[in-house]
């Protein structure tokens, strides 16, 4: 199993999150970030003073799919959350060792 | 809709209905003439004793401290309504990314009408009649309106001026009301030409039919209808412009299937309280005189509110099984939409029935809204629209001379009449404002365009209109 | 050892809120052996009558401009500093409203208003309030009990230095702030104050001020001035993110701010009648005004309208009509608003190149809002008085000297008022207090605890 971390400027959520749904993910993990990447932040102005925000929000979004299923849900994230333009965002992909779901005791494969 | 819908339904109508046929004859027993004489209309000059054979005429009423005090006082009090109550009420309602251009878009009504019922607004919708259609411009910017000395006409015991700026607040709080129909997805400039022109086009005509001097539709030279502090001068024309830009904007993206809750309900309650508070400005300024009226206005209104909100509460409670928060505001809220044309005219008993109605009939609407379709993203229509509307019936129903001398008697207490003037002017208002919002909807669509792109729309308001986040991180 | 050195012991060891406290109770006990029952004017009328609509009205606006400092300004001033010093910077205008309520009713009213001493200061003939009744000062308030003055007036001398606390926002130590309130209210706020209102040498000068230009905002904008030089600038000032953290809040403030103000001007008239209304709609008109050219301005410039930029121009058009409101008629106003939120907004623009820490601009708002509407005044006046444009060109040097002297005045006074305050328990947290934020560091507080 692939676990997959997208960290996504915050008004993409929705199309991503149907598009993950159409292709099969059934479950995600949604949490509300700061960050910035090689282009540190960007300016924004109070009252005629200047800022430099540095941490800007984000989205990320973790899913846990079936090796099979990693690519796409990689080429569907790129695809939806993409404008072109500075703070996209980033995917992470890492191996899975283990999946337990609570209520029932399943493992692996099945308890996603 | 479904069978489970319309049971549910009935059984909330059938509940009002049995609990109306055994408690109307109370109502009817409970209206007690009040012992003293006679409180005076909105604007007729006040004193309606008989005429004694007097040697000399009575002298002209002098400006009095008291009546110029509650005036000043209730303007203040409406202008809170819109700032910042309205803008809470809706800012806490739309979501997080939406939250500041909400609020600023009543914020800058306050601005914009602020300056156009000076220049013109006042001069349009209370100067001197032509036609009985609309004022002049002989008021253009104030000229004539003075502070030394009251127009006898529509208050005689203030300062013109302060009768002009109270007008003014409920000027500017009557298209802060339209907001919430096209919340979450107007252009910013767009949105300013609107007001403009939707102030001046719908509002000053409107307000002067049913309050100027010669107006055709209400009480002083017209058709006599009642509308003692707006019902349909602000609540129908509001919900009903909400209507249209509804139809005309069409719904947000998303619509029906992403969640589109209130970033932060505490926000909205306290900007109801905060609505309720200055309510009392609303209405009872409206007597215009600090006095038996006023105290009879400020009275039903609490009265009829507190009933409207409990009545939501309670239909919510037994259509959907829980009793929200956002129920009781909105119930607050449309209790006193309701009340606001019978306010100086209807006793306190009628007050409750009027709230329960308003309580009961907006959360229909509500519910139905989400039934047909349409978009009032803040039930702006299903609020102050229905709410408007049957406030203005209602007027018609439970009006009563012992409460207010110089108005009228409703159905109940023996004038069916009056239901029906109330009725002319609730169709009028209907037709005559969602024509017009269309038309200029329309013609602002065409020059500018009225909604914002996809992306602006999914980015939000407040980054894309403004460059603003309404709630940083430091 | 000297007197000096005792008190700078005292002030050490006792801790700031006991000094205070204490300060005020001494006073408050000794008072009565200096109230005398002040001696009936010589040529009072026979009996002032109260009138009640005026009373109402005056009345309704003391509790309105209260509410302009509490929650108004708290909430305003709230929003626009960061998540950590929320709590600190509403705390400041909390507890300066519950000082002055104090130190007003001991000493300042009779400082600022009593009996004239050599048109510099009022006598200590009122301390305690003592002769200050039920019964009509002849000329404060001829229609209204001499207390409800008192009381309203009472909500103007704790507003002033609160608007003063944006200046030194998130980074002014607790202790500091409570002696600089008492300091800074009784030997600033009370000479200006007798100066121009209280029968003292300005106001015999002929210096018109209807509801506080001179008096609240040009003292409050140039002590701002003084403070943010003497404290220095906010920890990573010109590279971190010092932004609001909730705007709505600020918004909030606005429309709390808008409303008293309602209050604060025409309340001024001391009853509800034609000046009343009168300065109600310069007021309103100014404020909208205000803001509508502070937008179209910031639009032009920058590109967007901001809901900050409206709410700015907002209380600058309100600041800037404050001592023309009973003065100026509506059009005048609305020439008077939108220059206040044009050149205020111009003001903040250049305070970011100027650099200097003005938090949250009180100088570029109040400071200049202040001064421009004094000099609008001698402009303007049309009611009550001449401007320029009446034809009455002196009033405007009038004004300019009004503006010239509490400008020396409040600069001066609150420099060396600073710098005891320095000296006794010093101005600012330190690195890591700011750093970790007042809330937490003054406080021990959380304004948004997650469970």
């Amino acid at each position: 199993m692939k676990k997959i971390e997208a960290v996504i400027k915050p008004f993409k959520l929705e199309e991503v999150k149907d598009a993950l749904t159409e292709l099969g993910v059934y479950g995600m993990t949604v949490s509300e970030v700061r960050g910035f990447g090689r282009q540190k932040g960007h300016k924004e102005a109070y009252r005629g003073t200047e800022y430099t925000i540095e941490f800007v929000p984000k989205t990320k979004i973790e899913v846990v799919v079936p090796d099979g299923l990693a690519e796409r849900v990689v080429e569907t994230v790129i695809r939806t959350a993409k404008t072109g333009s500075i703070g996209d965002g980033k995917i992470f992909v890492s191996n899975l060792e283990g999946v337990i779901r609570i209520r029932t005791g399943e493992t692996g494969d099945r308890a996603l | 809709m479904n069978s489970r819908t319309a049971f549910k339904t009935l059984r909330i109508i059938l509940s009002v209905v049995v609990l109306s046929a055994v408690a109307v004859p109370c109502l009817l027993a409970q209206e007690v003439p009040p012992p003293a004489a006679p409180a005076s209309g909105a604007a007729a000059p006040p004193g309606t004793a008989p005429a004694e054979a007097a040697a000399t005429p009575a002298p002209p009423p002098k400006i009095d401290s008291g009546d110029t005090a509650w005036v000043l006082i209730s303007t203040a009090l409406v202008l809170a309504m819109t700032a910042p109550g309205l803008a809470l009420f809706y800012g806490g309602m739309v979501r997080e990314k939406n939250a500041l251009g909400t609020i600023m878009q009543s914020f800058i009504i306050l601005c914009v009408i602020s300056l156009q019922w000076v220049l013109w607004g006042y001069s349009l919708a209370f100067g001197p009649d032509h036609g009985h259609i609309i004022g002049g411009l002989e008021w253009f910017g104030l000229t004539d309106v003075k502070s030394d000395a009251a127009n006898p006409d529509y208050a005689a015991t203030i300062p013109h001026q302060a009768y002009m700026i109270f007008q003014m607040m409920f000027a500017v709080i009557t298209p802060a009301l339209i907001t919430g129909a096209f919340a979450e997805r107007m252009k910013f400039s767009s949105f300013l030409v609107f007001i403009l022109l939707w102030a001046t086009f719908i509002y000053d005509p409107l307000a002067h039919w049913v309050w100027a001097k010669g107006g055709w539709l209400g009480m002083y030279g017209g058709l006599g209808a009642l509308d003692f502090a707006g019902g349909t001068v602000v609540h129908i024309s509001s919900g009903v412009a909400g209507l249209a830009c509804a139809f005309v904007l069409r719904r947000r993206l998303g619509y029906g299937k992403e969640s589109m809750a209130p970033h932060n309900l505490p926000m909205t309650v306290l900007g109801a309280s905060m609505l309720w508070f200055g309510w009392f400005g609303f209405n009872a300024g409206s007597a215009v005189s600090a006095g038996a009226l006023a105290t009879s206005a400020f009275v039903v209104t609490n009265t009829a509110t507190a009933a409207a909100a409990l009545a939501w509460m309670v239909a919510e409670w037994l259509y959907r099984g829980k009793p929200t928060v956002l129920g009781a505001a909105s119930g607050a809220v449309a209790g006193l939409v309701a009340i606001t044309p019978a306010s100086g005219f209807v006793g306190p008993v009628s007050a409750i029935w009027i709230g329960i109605g308003a309580g009961v009939l907006c959360y229909l609407a509500v519910v139905w809204k989400t039934k047909l379709g349409y978009d009032d993203s803040l039930d702006a229509f299903g609020i102050h629209g229905i709410g408007g509307t049957w406030g203005a019936l209602a007027t018609g129903l439970f009006a009563s001379k012992a409460i207010n001398s110089a108005g009228a008697d409703g159905l109940f207490f023996g004038n069916p009449g009056q239901l029906g003037l109330q009725a002319v002017a609730v169709l009028t208002s209907w037709v005559f404002v969602f024509v017009g919002t269309y038309v200029i909807l329309k013609v602002v669509d065409w020059t500018m365009g009225l909604r914002v792109t996809v992306e602006e729309e999914r980015i939000g308001l407040d980054l894309s209109q403004h460059e603003e986040r309404a709630y940083s991180r430091g | 050892m000297t007197i000096f050195a005792l008190v700078l012991r005292i002030g050490r060891t006792m801790k700031t809120p006991f000094a205070v406290v204490l300060l005020i109770t001494c006073v408050a006990v000794i008072s009565p052996a200096f109230g005398q029952e002040a001696p009936a004017p010589a040529t009072a009328p026979a009996t002032l009558k109260i009138d009640t609509g005026d009373t109402a009205w005056v009345l309704t606006s003391s509790a309105l401009v209260l509410a302009m400092t509490m929650p108004g300004l708290a909430l305003f001033y709230g929003g626009l500093v960061r998540n950590k010093n929320v709590l600190a910077t509403i705390m400041h205008s909390l507890v300066i409203l519950c000082l002055i309520s104090l130190t007003w009713i001991l000493w300042g009213y009779s400082l600022a208003f009593g009996p004239d001493k050599a048109g510099i200061i009022g006598g200590l003939e009122w301390l305690g309030l003592n002769g200050v009744g039920g019964e009509p000062h002849p000329t404060y308030g001829p229609t209204i009990p001499h207390q409800v003055y008192m009381l309203f007036q009472l909500m103007f001398a704790a507003i002033t230095p609160a608007l003063i606390t944006g200046a030194f926002a998130e980074r002014m130590k607790f202790s500091a702030l409570l002696l600089f309130a008492v300091l800074w209210g009784t030997f600033i706020y009370c000479p200006l104050a007798h100066w121009i209102w209280g029968g003292g040498w300005l106001g015999k000068l002929g210096a018109l001020d209807f509801a506080g230009g001179a008096v609240v905002h040009t003292s409050s904008g140039v002590s701002a001035l003084v403070c943010a030089l003497v404290l220095g600038k906010r920890q990573g000032y010109g590279t971190a993110a010092l932004v609001p953290h909730n705007l709505p809040m600020t918004l909030l403030g606005t429309g709390l701010l808008w409303f008293g103000w309602f209050g604060f001007n025409a309340g001024s008239a001391l009853g509800a009648n034609a000046l009343a209304a009168s300065a109600f709609l310069a007021t309103n008109t100014a404020a909208a005004a205000g803001a509508l050219s502070w937008m179209t301005a910031e639009w032009m410039q920058r590109g967007k309208p901001t809901a900050l930029g409206v709410a700015s121009g907002a209380v600058a058009g309100l600041a800037t009509v404050t001592p023309a409101a009973g003065f100026v008629g509506p059009m005048a106003a609305l020439v008077i608003g939108l220059a206040a939120g044009v050149l205020c907004y111009a003001a903040v623009v250049w305070k970011g190149r100027l650099g200097y820490d003005d938090s949250l601009d009180v100088v570029g708002i109040h400071g200049v809002g202040g001064i421009l509407g004094m000099l609008a005044t001698g402009l303007f006046a049309s009611i009550g008085a001449k401007g320029l444009f009446s034809g009455n060109p002196a009033q405007l040097g009038i004004q300019a000297i009004t503006v010239l002297v509490t400008v020396v005045f409040a600069f001066a006074g609150t420099f060396i008022i600073l710098k005891v305050i320095n000296a006794i328990v010093g101005l600012r947290v330190d690195a890591e207090g700011e750093q970790r934020g007042l809330d937490l560091s003054q406080h021990e507080e959380r304004a948004y605890a997650k469970d």
